[in-house]
């Protein structure tokens, strides 16, 4: 690197390292499920029959319209980028709270779907789930972990991501500095990766 | 923040840290400054004091062990203070205290940079910690007793016991996060804000320590937050996962819990490795020996390090296979520290030698950690190690590599780098007597565990047979020789910042990296302008470096 | 003004976004198909490289990897290896257990 480059970094904002930042920061939530998809594939392995009895019992319907949910909140949140990229701030700012609003989508449907565990007793600590065979039980304890700690990060995602729209409407998100809202949009991205692994591993067991 | 920047610009360059009238005044000054150098003092004033309490616990659980029965408490309690002395003494001592102290205050400098990437997250770090590490304490205090399940919290003894684990487990969650944290600053830091000229293999070697540390940190402090935070939820809300009653397989508690702490060890030794690397070179006055097997041996420590996590559960009916496989690839990873051993013992021989405190800690630290790391051999050989687990022989390996190695690290570089920090010096020749009172008392506290390991005597038991304790008390007068020696060494460089001698050259030891060329103590702005690099950083020839020309606006 | 320059040599274009949305749906719808038919123990394997082909269509689309640093892909390289390896290792004991 030429010392011109160098000291022009010193001085002024550098947009890489902000994004290498963030994407340090991905890692360690990646590994954060990482040491949970660990678990899952052990268990899974040690009690194959039981998980797939267990998952025939999710709804695979809602998995997969929340799956297309969550698709569709990473593409607006792509394109709010590439609006923005391209000065249109209205634009920008619609698909923000557009991809914001696919995220509320996503927690009702969780909030049906676990409500309908729930009244049929599968939830943590109830007596007809502590009668399953072991496999089954760890099935549900890993279900509700995963998801629910993927839940937990969609709600941050969304809260974030309306931080952003904030800063837009304000104009400290611009068309030539934008890289806060391309941090939010990393983390949401991978909050969607997550739960591409998520879905087929609880839902389409065979 | 722009008149932020106007004061900068106004007395920054002139200004030492420690008396800079920023926004803030007073004790609010430094509590919510983000200059890296201030925060490096609060992690000090934080890490020196958790080690205080760890250092006392320590000294209790030895005189409770100086008769074969109840000597000062009961057995409740003594489960509880070695677990509180492990838990503080890892995760909150030597986990964070070379990276979050030395890194903070002198990473960007050795960059030639003038603060880390991420000036307030690395605020936050602290506070975190602090959070993390006052929960710890108030598990103590509170009703319902400290968690008695030993720093490593198997399951699923952790699920069901009683005490406060809920508090413990959080705080060691939190203090992860920080460490995460710490470690993506320091990262982002050292890719994106070298000086001008400083390549890869132009940083110093502490440097390259602490980026092998980093990605460690960030990497696997993940796995341990989310096992713990399993353990959590298994309490609260009785979701199966590790409890054997609810299928869980407590041995993947294990595999997970190790996949962190074996590779924290290595967070814990290479950035100490990184202080002895810079020290023995400027105290032998020679460019250091084969600086890029030293700079390569600690990313392949990081790498190794991170696949060896099993040999902590040899005697736990796993696998032959996996037996097999872990065993193997521990005395691989013996390779790396053992080339920077090698290379620290090269560059000594023919050296000019100046035995001054810094460097007799950082010898005193090769010879400790040798004999830990030899010890972890031993260990690491199936047959052996299946005698030897759990019992005192781990208990002095433990602490022959992690306080002989880290611990004496840190004292090196206190001695090395406060009067830097402070602009005074201590009183040499205490220090010098204060080592050697520590270094007897680290001996003749720890080398008789390797004995009684040997002879059987297991770890973290209140009572033991009357055949033992003739060690047993040799160790327990050792431990106060050592809080002796440590007390002389800490009241001898706290007396020093108030009435040292004042330091103004820049340059104390003659050293050849960055830190040497501001002025003593630094000023907030590290550098009047940033610095070019042309050498590396050992190059005992001449001083050849030069501050350049005007920075580019 | 330089660093605008480099902000819109990377705009990326709003159709390429929809494309790589329709794949990634018709991915989804893929593998729920797929999830009827009983491949056996090769069932997981195809899911699993379905989901690995839409992480990655996310990774480099979505989250601008393709045109984002080499130091950037190289930390991506690490991470996987990381879990792969330790994977296997994990798998050095639960496949060969005999608890
Ligand atoms: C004056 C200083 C110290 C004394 C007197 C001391 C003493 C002891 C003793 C007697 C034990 C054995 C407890 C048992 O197994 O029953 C122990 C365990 C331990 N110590 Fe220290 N120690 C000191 C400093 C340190 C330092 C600096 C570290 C830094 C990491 C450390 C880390 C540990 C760990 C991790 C254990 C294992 C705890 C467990 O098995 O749960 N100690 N210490
Ligand atoms: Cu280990």
């Amino acid at each position: 690197m030429t010392t011109q480059e160098h000291a022009v970094e010193q001085v002024h904002r550098d947009d890489i390292r902000s994004k290498m930042g963030m994407w340090l920061f991905l890692f360690s939530e990646l590994l954060l499920f990482g040491g949970l998809f660990f678990m899952y594939s052990v268990y899974r392995f040690m009690h194959q029959q039981d998980f797939s009895i267990a998952s025939k019992e999710m709804n695979t319907f809602l998995g997969t319209l929340n799956t297309v949910i969550l698709l569709t909140s990473s593409l607006t949140m792509a394109l709010s980028i590439a609006a923005i990229q391209r000065g249109k701030k209205a634009l920008s700012i619609f698909l923000q709270i557009v991809t914001i609003l696919f995220g509320l989508a996503f927690m009702v449907n969780k909030v049906i779907e676990w409500s309908h565990e729930f009244a049929e007793g599968n939830f943590p600590g109830s007596a007809s789930l502590a009668n399953r065979p072991p496999g089954q039980i760890l099935y549900f304890g890993l279900y509700y972990s995963m998801v629910g700690l993927h839940g937990l990060h969609v709600l941050v995602g969304m809260t974030v991501i309306g931080f952003m729209t904030v800063f837009t409407i304000r104009g400290k998100i611009t068309q030539d500095n934008y890289v806060k809202l391309e941090a939010a949009g990393l983390y949401w991205h991978l909050v969607d990766i997550i739960w591409i692994f998520l879905f087929p591993l609880f839902y389409l067991i065979t | 923040m722009a008149s932020e920047t106007l004061t900068l610009h106004n007395n920054g360059h002139e200004v030492s840290y420690l008396d800079y009238q920023g926004k803030h005044k007073g004790l609010l000054g430094w509590l919510l400054s983000t200059d890296h150098k201030r925060i490096g003092i609060l992690y000090m004033i934080g890490v020196l004091s958790f080690f205080a309490v760890g250092v006392t616990l320590g000294f209790l659980i030895r005189l409770e062990l100086l008769t074969p029965q109840g000597t000062i408490v009961g057995p409740q309690a003594y489960n509880e203070f070695f677990t509180v002395h492990g838990i503080i003494m890892i995760f909150i001592v030597v986990i964070p205290v070379i990276p979050a102290v030395f890194g903070n205050f002198f990473l960007p400098i050795m960059l030639g940079a003038k603060d880390v990437a991420f000036p307030r997250i690395n605020l936050l770090t602290w506070y975190l910690y602090i959070i993390g590490g006052v929960l710890i304490l108030l598990s103590l205090v509170l009703p319902g007793g400290a968690a008695d399940t030993g720093w490593t919290f198997y399951v699923p003894y952790s699920v069901r016991t009683g005490t406060n684990m809920i508090f413990t487990l959080t705080a060691v969650f939190i203090i992860g996060f920080s460490s995460i944290l710490t470690g993506l600053n320091f990262l982002t830091t050292i890719h994106r804000m070298r000086a001008p000229g400083m390549d890869w293999f132009k940083m110093p070697l502490f440097a390259w320590s602490l980026y092998a540390t980093s990605w460690i940190q960030v990497i696997v402090t993940p796995i341990v937050g989310i096992t713990l935070l399993m353990v959590i939820v298994e309490r609260v809300f009785h979701v199966g996962i590790f409890d054997p009653t609810l299928g869980g397989d407590p041995l993947l508690f294990q595999h997970m819990f190790w996949m962190y702490s074996h590779p924290a060890v290595y967070i814990i030794i290479v950035p100490a490795m990184g202080v002895i690397s810079e020290i023995i070179p400027v105290f032998s006055q020679r460019t250091i020996f084969g600086y890029k097997f030293i700079a390569y041996s600690s990313l392949g420590i990081a790498v190794f390090g991170s696949l060896v996590w099993a040999h902590h559960m040899f005697a736990t009916g796993m696998s032959d296979t996996a037996e097999f496989v872990f065993s193997l690839l521990t005395f691989l990873v013996a390779i790396p520290s053992a080339i920077k051993v090698f290379n620290w013992t090269a560059t000594l021989y023919k050296g000019s030698i100046k035995l001054e405190a810094p460097m007799l800690y950082a010898l005193a630290f090769i010879f400790l950690f040798s004999i830990g790391g030899l010890t972890g051999i031993i260990q690491g050989a199936l047959n052996v190690d299946l005698y030897l687990t759990d019992t005192y022989f781990i208990v002095g390996h433990i602490h022959y590599v992690v306080f002989g190695g880290t611990g004496f690290g840190l004292f090196a570089a206190l001695h090395y780098w406060l009067p830097k920090m402070f602009g005074r010096m201590y009183n040499k020749k205490v220090a010098k007597v204060a080592f050697w009172i520590v270094f007897i008392g680290f001996n003749v506290l720890y080398f008789p565990f390797f004995i009684l390991g040997w002879m059987g005597m297991p770890r973290r038991s209140y009572h033991y047979l009357p055949q033992f304790q003739l060690y047993h008390v040799i160790a327990t007068v050792g431990s106060w020789i050592l809080v002796l020696g440590l007390l002389i060494m800490m009241v001898n460089l706290l007396v020093s910042l108030i009435k040292g001698k004042k330091i103004t050259e820049n340059n104390i030891w003659g050293g050849e990296t960055l830190e040497w060329k501001v002025s003593t103590p630094p000023t907030v702005e590290n550098f009047e302008e940033i610095p070019e690099v042309f050498d590396g950083p050992y190059e005992y020839k001449q001083n050849e470096y030069a501050s350049m020309e005007e920075e580019v606006k | 003004m330089e660093e605008a320059k480099e902000h819109s040599k990377h705009a990326h274009g709003y159709g390429i976004y929809v494309l790589v949305w329709l794949a990634l749906v018709t991915l989804t719808g893929l593998t729920a198909a797929v999830a009827g038919i009983n491949f056996g123990k090769l069932s997981i394997v195809v899911a699993i490289i379905i989901a690995v082909i839409k992480s990655y269509l996310v990774l480099t689309e979505f989250m601008h990897l393709k045109t984002e640093q080499r130091t950037f892909k190289a930390f991506i390289f690490v991470a996987l290896f990381f879990i792969i390896i330790s994977l296997a290792l994990l798998f050095s004991d639960y496949s060969f257990y005999v608890r």
